[in-house]
């Protein structure tokens, strides 16, 4: 029931959001065609806006735009011209998810561990050395990475391609660099939470009856230090899904991050359009999934009684 | 026995702290060096020489780049740019997201929920957009002042001053929400009551009473945002949307780095020394604001010091 009205509540979010959208890249000065055909005759151009509508007040535009996404179209792309942004969204989601689950699962499984090594061995020097990693990878942006880990393994070492997205081995310094800051992230909230809840009474009361320790850590631990780490991966999965311009820029690799930023700097409205709503659409599931599990995973969460 | 006022224990707190400390002492060296710079040597971040991509040596310690600049000198400069961004980026965010808030959980009801929702679009509104159509918006009005005749100078102050209330208007959120849930369990406390009882106007229980109380959470996140701006600001510049050449700032030197990766030579130079630059300085602000937590709230990590 609850479920329901969270995901009808949906609907009109998505809606403002659209909405919102809409108006912003109209609001910024220039157009679409602004780029060719510089010395186009006034008339081309009433043309090519009567052709896509442009020339029809927004709000009409917008009544357009929702009947369109009714039957699921978004209308069609004013800068790559014989595509639909369907087209488009369908050809650079697979990469872009491929990229971004590759760089959550490096994430999670570098930060994890390093999170709860960091916690179990506090103010021992080895703590310190992890830590200061962590602190470091946060520190360190992907277009910092990115480059530095070309320059010494695919230019200097030859190990990996330099670019492109072929193989398994192309994928390994663009995961590398998009889940590098992550991972740091992560294993810095899995450090606090294992911290706050290894200081709380029935972790003492498990150790009194003689649970082993790592019985403890990972049975009895984990399960309510992990919630900082779940919360934060619904925006994290939607960040790195999306987020990725930098490192699909550097690699060359034809996702949707690229068209995320250039459509919005080229004024392609229903791209951009598109695009948001994908993008709320994956983070507004994200965060449901994630308040689900946290009532999978903490037996205290009794807001919700279905 | 003497008392110890909670700002004092705090103190002792962060003074026990090296890792903090040291963070502080290196930022506050850092800012000093930063400032009188330009006094200490008569070098110009843009003049050129005819040493193309030297190597780092006596005369330039961090090499030089395409055009034959000192690179020490361009960090330098970059580094005034990257810091004042976050700083400033970092204090629009704290107003917009204080007031917000702070209203918000004030006022309560309605006023509340409408507020938040708000804040909730923007949330899955993914800020690159907004900062993209913002940015060009005022490049148009820059464009058309030039065009009226204004300096360059004026102009390149005006577009920092655009950079910063971008980045501030798209990282106060998370401010908000903390700033509202804290005012709105503030509120219903005895003292509050006790001051409304007494005929305290709104405004004066809002500024006496509830905002001194959410001091030190915002601090601590204040902390936390300065890097986040200045991270979000080199990202930009990267973009080629913020800061416009021949000012750089540490990301835009990056990214000038970056289009010189070549199978042929390599200019590691141009890349780890703004990297390093970039890092050392998060590093320390990130530090900093750890500390800072642990100092203020003793309850949210307790840290080797306490115990």
């Amino acid at each position: 029931m609850h479920l329901l009205r969270r995901l009808a509540l949906l609907v009109p979010l998505l809606l403002v959001i659209s909405l919102l959208a809409f108006v912003l890249v109209r609001l910024a000065p220039g157009g679409p065609f602004d780029r060719e055909r510089k010395p186009a005759s006034p008339e081309i151009e009433r043309a090519l806006l009567a052709r896509y509508h442009l020339d029809e007040p927004v709000w009409q535009q917008y009544l357009r735009f929702l009947s369109g996404l009714a039957c699921g179209d978004f209308g069609a792309s004013l800068k790559y011209r014989n595509h639909t942004v369907t087209d488009v969204i369908a050809q650079g989601l697979p990469v872009s998810l491929t990229l971004g689950a590759l760089a959550f699962s490096f994430a999670l499984g570098v930060g994890v561990p390093a999170g709860v090594f960091a916690a179990v061995r506090r103010g021992q020097r080895s703590e310190y050395a992890v830590s200061f990693l962590t602190l470091l990878a946060v520190c360190v942006p992907a277009f910092v990475v990115g480059p530095i880990l070309v320059m010494t393994f695919a230019v200097q070492g030859r190990l990996f391609p330099v670019a492109l997205w072929q193989g398994p081995l192309h994928a390994v310094l663009p995961t590398v660099s998009l889940g590098l800051y992550f991972a740091g992230k992560i294993a810095r909230l899995m450090r606090e939470g294992m911290i706050q809840t290894l200081a709380l009474p029935f972790i003492q009361t498990a150790r009194a009856k003689g649970v082993s320790e790592t019985a403890l850590l990972f049975r009895h631990a984990f399960r309510l230090a992990v919630l900082p780490v779940v919360s934060y991966s619904g925006p994290l999965l939607a960040d790195l899904l999306t987020g990725s311009f930098v490192v699909e820029n550097l690699f060359q690799i034809p996702g949707l991050g690229v068209f995320m930023v250039n459509s919005a700097l080229s004024r392609d409205y229903p791209m951009v359009v598109g695009l948001v709503l994908l993008y709320a659409v994956i983070l507004l599931v994200l965060n449901l999934l994630v308040d689900l599990s946290y009532r999978k995973l903490d037996p205290r969460v009794t807001a919700w009684k279905p | 026995m003497e008392t110890v006022s909670p700002n004092r224990l705090a103190w002792q707190r962060f003074c026990q702290n090296r890792a903090a400390l040291g963070s502080g002492i290196y930022l506050s060296t850092l800012v000093l060096v930063l400032l009188v710079w330009p006094l200490l040597t008569a070098q110009a971040p843009d003049a050129t020489s005819d040493t193309q991509f030297a190597a780092p040596n006596g005369l330039h310690w961090f090499g030089t780049d395409v055009h034959g600049r000192d690179l020490l000198t361009r960090v330098v400069y970059g580094a005034r740019i990257s810091l004042l961004v976050g700083a400033v980026g970092a204090g629009v965010s704290l107003v917009i997201g204080v007031l917000w808030g702070a209203f918000a959980g004030y006022i309560g009801g309605r006023c509340d929920s409408v507020l938040m929702r708000i804040v909730d679009v923007l949330y899955a509104l993914p800020s690159i957009i907004f900062v993209i159509v913002l940015m060009t918006t005022l490049q148009g009005v820059f464009d058309r002042l030039k065009a009226a005749g204004w300096s360059g100078q004026g102009t390149a102050t005006l577009q920092l001053l655009a950079l910063f209330a971008g980045l501030g208007a798209v990282s106060w959120l998370t401010m908000a929400r903390i700033v509202r849930g804290q005012v709105l369990s503030l509120r219903t406390r005895p003292f509050i009551e006790a001051s409304r009882a007494l005929g305290a106007s709104h405004v004066r229980i809002l500024s006496r009473h509830i905002l001194p109380n959410v001091a030190g959470v915002v601090i601590v996140y204040l902390a936390l945002t300065v890097p986040a701006v200045v991270l979000y600001e080199s990202f930009l510049s990267y973009l080629g949307l913020g800061i416009q050449p021949p000012q750089a700032s540490l990301g835009s030197l990056i990214a000038e780095g970056a289009t010189q990766i070549n199978p042929i030579r390599v200019y590691w130079w141009m890349i780890l020394c703004p990297a390093g630059a970039l890092a050392t300085t998060l590093l320390a602000l990130n530090c900093l604001g750890d500390g800072l937590r642990d100092a203020l709230d003793p309850q949210a990590g307790p840290r080797r010091s306490a115990d």
